[in-house]
This record gives structure tokens, sequence and C-alpha cells, in this order.
């Protein structure tokens, strides 16, 4: 692991940490708070890679782990992980791997939809299949009455998965970082 | 703006080593999970919240730790209620507001630089399976490190993009920030290593003695 790699699995951290920092920006018609912090695996995997953006994010755990308030709202600890939210927070990680792996696979022939259904893959599917069964664990309520209410979320995430492929287009014309797997 | 809450103190608690403190915590975040008993819920409750006193910490900061969770705790209560009884309800909230409290006086009570080296003194064992703990503790001082610089960059765009008439667009202010902060990440990478850092040995002399087996990926 290179110097750059370090610095740029920090980055991106740190850039999950600051999108909790930020308030939360409430939608105009559906009227649902958003935080944008669930945008931070996205944007990791997106254009940091499969291998630092999950590392970004492992590092990012770590950091709410040992106590940090960096969770959006100010929530940090162990305890965290142990409450509702933790199958999604812990699905970070593995929601970056799969959207740089396939960001690097298709370096060559990315469109907007390509981006789109890749994201959509990390960020919605794969981190609602680790967070549902963990809320229902959780609360002691079945799989689908917790599918059931994880989808207030789906409007939301649409719209982060849009800024994401809004966002990282143009990032990665302005200052490409991805290599071609 | 900071990240740390911590609050100066030279208590018992204060004092407690963090590696100590961070596993009492996973002890006791697993017992009030595998033994679901409302005496030991509200036992572990009732002796976290006296530690807070014996801590130096005012009964107002310790409150404002279980602000950010209360709507949460009230969701939580109301479909116990619904679904189990009343009862169940009243130990979900009784545990988890002792994990919260819990968690956020070792937050209160410890540096982050004290838990970063604590942490790095236990992924030592990282070493023998090829991963540098130096490496870790590096970019998670970074990383802390990065979190104001963040958010002076994203004000000064916000700033820019308003003056061109660009008040709430998310998109005009995310892209500039990430591009200016990418450009930034690899001029530490080059400012790091031009200062001779070397990511494949600890930069800590105590462990220099030690022969190196390269981690070369």
């Amino acid at each position: 692991m290179s110097t750059k790699d370090i610095v740029y699995i920090a980055l991106f951290a740190a850039i999950t940490a600051a999108m909790g920092l930020f308030p939360a920006f409430t939608l105009p018609i559906i009227a649902v708070p958003i935080t944008a912090q669930s945008m931070g695996p996205m944007l990791a995997g997106a254009i940091a890679g499969a291998k630092r953006g999950a590392l970004a994010m492992v590092l990012f755990d770590l950091l709410v782990m040992v106590g940090l308030p960096l969770l959006a709202g100010g929530r940090g600890g162990v305890g965290i992980f142990l409450g509702p939210s933790g199958g999604f927070i812990l699905a970070w990680p593995i929601a970056a791997l799969l959207i740089g792996y396939l960001y690097e696979k298709n370096i060559r022939s990315l469109s907007v939809v390509k981006e789109a259904v890749f994201i959509t893959l990390g960020g919605i599917v794969i981190i609602y299949s680790a967070g549902i069964p963990w809320i229902s664990a959780f609360a002691k309520i079945t799989l689908s009455q917790a599918a059931i209410g994880a989808m207030g979320f789906i409007p939301g995430d649409i719209i982060k998965v849009i800024l994401t492929v809004l966002i990282v287009r143009p990032v990665r014309k302005a200052y490409p970082t991805l290599e071609s797997r | 703006m900071t990240v740390s809450e911590y609050i100066h103190g030279h208590s018992f608690i204060h004092r407690t080593p963090p590696g100590l403190k961070i596993l009492i915590l996973a002890v006791l975040g697993t017992l009030l999970f595998v033994f679901p008993n409302m005496i030991f819920a509200a036992a572990s409750l009732a002796i976290i919240v006296m530690l807070y006193p014996l801590a130096g910490i005012s009964p107002k900061v310790m409150l404002a730790q279980i602000k950010p969770i209360l709507a949460i705790l009230v969701l939580l209560f109301l479909v116990q209620l619904f679904m189990v009884n009343w009862q169940s309800g009243v130990l979900v909230i009784v545990r988890l507001s002792a994990l919260m409290l819990t968690a956020s006086l070792i937050t209160l009570t410890t540096r982050s630089s004290d838990m970063i080296d604590a942490l790095e003194k236990r992924l030592a064992w990282l070493y023998f399976i090829g991963i540098n703990p130096a490496k870790i503790s590096l970019a998670l001082s970074l990383a802390l490190r990065f979190i104001p610089v963040l958010a002076a960059i994203t004000q000064e765009v916000r700033e820019a993009q308003k003056a061109r008439g660009l008040n709430n667009s998310v998109i005009a202010v995310a892209i500039p920030v990430i591009v200016r902060t990418l450009k930034m990440a690899d001029s530490i990478a080059m400012a790091l290593e031009a200062r001779a850092y070397d990511p494949q040995s600890p930069y800590r002399a105590k462990k220099s003695s030690k022969k190196e087996t390269s981690d070369v990926d």
C-alpha cells in the first residue's frame, strides 16, 4: 500500500464523517430529512476505488467504534453497532468495495445508466440486505416488518444515487483517480 | 469545529486505560443483549449514571448525551409497546440508554489521541499478518485532521458559489470540494514521502529494533 493510498483512505473516511456534521437537508415535497452521510460509501467506491474505498469505510467504522461522535446527529461509540443502524453502517465497506470493483472493471465503458446501476447495487441493495435483517434481530420484529419500515428511506436513497452520479462524473473528468482493473 | 468532546479531568475514570474502557463497554454491550433482564439493565443504568458525577461531568452534559437518540428511544418504545408489551419497551430503552451513556462517558473522559495510541497497541498483532499498525494510526490521525479542513474548504466553496448565484446547489459545492480535497490528498502524500515517510516501515522508534518483514502489495 502506498502513502497515497493511506491518505486517500483517510480522506474518504473524513469526507464521510464531515457529511454527518453538515445539517441534513430536507426534501421540499415529501419533507423527509436526508443525512448526506450514506453517500459516503457511494463516493468512496466510485472515486477512490474498491480497495481504498472499502478501507476508508472500515476506518470510518473504527473511528465511530472508538467513540467519536461522527455519525449524523453526533452519535458514536460501540453501542451504535448494537443498535438498529448497526447493520447499515457495517455494510458500508462492502458497498464501497462492490461499487469500486464495478467502476474499475468498467472504467472504459461507463455511462450514466451503468453508473446509476452500480451505485444502486452497492449503495442500496447491499446496504439494505445487511441492514434489514439487523433491524429485525435488534427490534425483535419480523423481516417483512423491518423491510416495510426501511422503505421510508428509499426515496432519499434514490436521490443520493442520482446526486452521486452527478457529482462523480465531473469529478472523474476533472481529476481521474481510478485505474482499470 | 471540533470532533472531540473530551472534558479535562483527573478522576479515576479519566485515568483508566482507554483499552480497558473499550473492553468494559464491549463486555457490557454484549451482556446486555445476551441477558435481556430488567434488573441487570436497570442496575447497569444506575451505576453508569452514578459514574458521571464521579468523573466530574455535570448532569446537563449527561442529558445532552441522550438527547440525539431521544426520538429513536421513543420510536423503539412504541414499536415494543404495540408488538410485545410495555415491560419489553422499558427494557429496550433502559438497555440502550445504559449503553449510550457508557459509550459517551468514555468519549468524554478519553482524549482521541490516547484512544488512537491504545488502538495502535491493540492492533500490534496485525503486524504478523502483514499489516502495519503504524499505517492504521497514520490513517486515523490523518482522517481526524481532515474533518475540520474539509469543513473549512466547504465553507470557502459555498461562499464562492454564493457569489456566483448558486445558493443552494449541492452539486455545485460538492464537485469543487471533492476535486480540491483530492488534489490536497495528493500533495499530502507527496509531502509525506518527501519527508522520507516510508509506509513499509513503522515510523515509531520503539519498533525499529524489530527485523522488518516486507508487506509490499
